[in-house]
């Protein structure tokens, strides 16, 4: 598979890691450098510098097909516009958005904005914990 | 009309007490705590503090009622999710985003967003106008009371006269070029002189011709 990852904070850099260990073609954007420390020494993917929301940074790394597109910056809004700016590119098979606002996440999927919360997994997880489901 | 406004900046402070002052009512939302203390001095009950892209914040501001919801801040993105959330949960909302990047103007449209205003383009409209209507034409000294003047003109890539020769040109009577300024070049034109680009030519002008060269320039 072909990923993009925009966003290489705690998230966006484990996630880059593994699918890069799994022979995956990664591609991280971080507007910050040092974003890339985050990155293991092994990997083989590219690292490209570049602000999310400026579609002159976006658009040359999905001319290519892209399966996956992932939107892990740590802001919910940033997160949604560069998603559904995304969706409207054809060469994109699938974009998923990270939304940490519980509200928000769910919104969006209606609007057709595949999101994950990370705030709904860990309560989920939490919940399990201790038992309550 | 009851008007919610999202970020008491510049544009939303000013557009808020322009409606309040026609009548309307008007709910700033701001999350800068220390802004919405100066604010509240001036909008009172009007102000109040929280993330205007959060359904509850919005829920709380009375957004079901709202008729038309300002999406005002200087960042695109949360403008884009205010008004698509108003659009979502509310009843009713016209919704207004100020578009920072002109660019996303269009993204804005496909996205659901009712009206979308733009300072930079509105801006850029108005100079390309004025550079147009040769406006640019800037007054230096008046003489005989009005009646003759000298005038500075920076001629634009577009001006009819670049690249040619004033023995070519047809100059209305009652003007005259003066000066030549290219970079730190002053140049006395004569018939052979060209214009260039850039070039700042200094004219007297009767006023009565000021419309005409104004029109060839």
């Amino acid at each position: 598979m072909r990923v993009v990852i925009i966003g290489c904070g705690r998230v966006g850099s484990v996630l880059a890691n593994r699918l890069d260990e799994a022979d995956h073609q990664v591609v991280v954007l971080d507007r910050n450098q040092h974003a890339f420390r985050r990155l293991s020494e092994k990997f083989k993917g590219e690292r490209i510098v570049g602000n999310g929301l400026v579609e002159e940074y976006v658009r040359p790394l999905l001319q290519e097909k892209t399966d996956i597109l992932f939107v892990m910056t740590d802001k919910d809004n940033i997160n949604l516009m560069i998603a559904q700016r995304a969706k409207r590119n054809v060469q994109v098979d699938r974009v998923i958005a990270e939304v940490h606002d519980s509200i928000l996440a769910g919104l969006y999927k209606e609007l057709g904005v595949e999101t994950v919360c990370p705030t709904d997994l860990v309560v989920r997880d939490l919940l399990q914990v201790i038992g309550e489901r | 009309m009851y008007i919610i406004i999202v970020g008491a900046g510049k544009v939303g402070y000013h557009l808020g007490g322009l409606l309040m002052a026609q009548g309307h009512e008007v709910m700033l939302i701001e999350e800068n705590r220390s802004k919405v203390d100066t604010l509240s001095l001036e909008f009172h009950e009007s102000i109040m503090l929280g993330d205007g892209s959060a359904v509850e914040v919005l829920k709380e501001a009375g957004a079901n009622r709202a008729d038309v919801i300002v999406a005002a801040t200087g960042n695109d993105e949360d403008n884009l999710v205010i008004c698509q959330v108003a659009k979502l949960v509310f009843l009713r909302p016209r919704t207004i985003a100020r578009v920072n990047n002109p660019r996303n103007e269009e993204l804005f449209a496909g996205l659901g967003v009712d009206a979308s205003v733009s300072a930079t383009k509105i801006i850029n409209a108005m100079i390309q106008e004025q550079v147009k209507a040769g406006d640019m034409m800037i007054p230096l000294l008046t003489l005989k009371a009005g009646n003759v003047e000298i005038v500075e003109v920076e001629l634009s890539r577009s001006s009819h006269i670049v690249k040619k020769k004033i023995k070519d040109l047809a100059l209305p009577p009652g003007s005259i070029f003066i000066a030549v300024f290219r970079g730190e070049e002053v140049i006395i034109p004569y018939g052979e002189t060209e214009f260039q680009p850039e070039d700042k030519v200094i004219a007297l002008v009767k006023r009565t011709s000021e419309q005409a060269l104004r029109e060839m320039l």
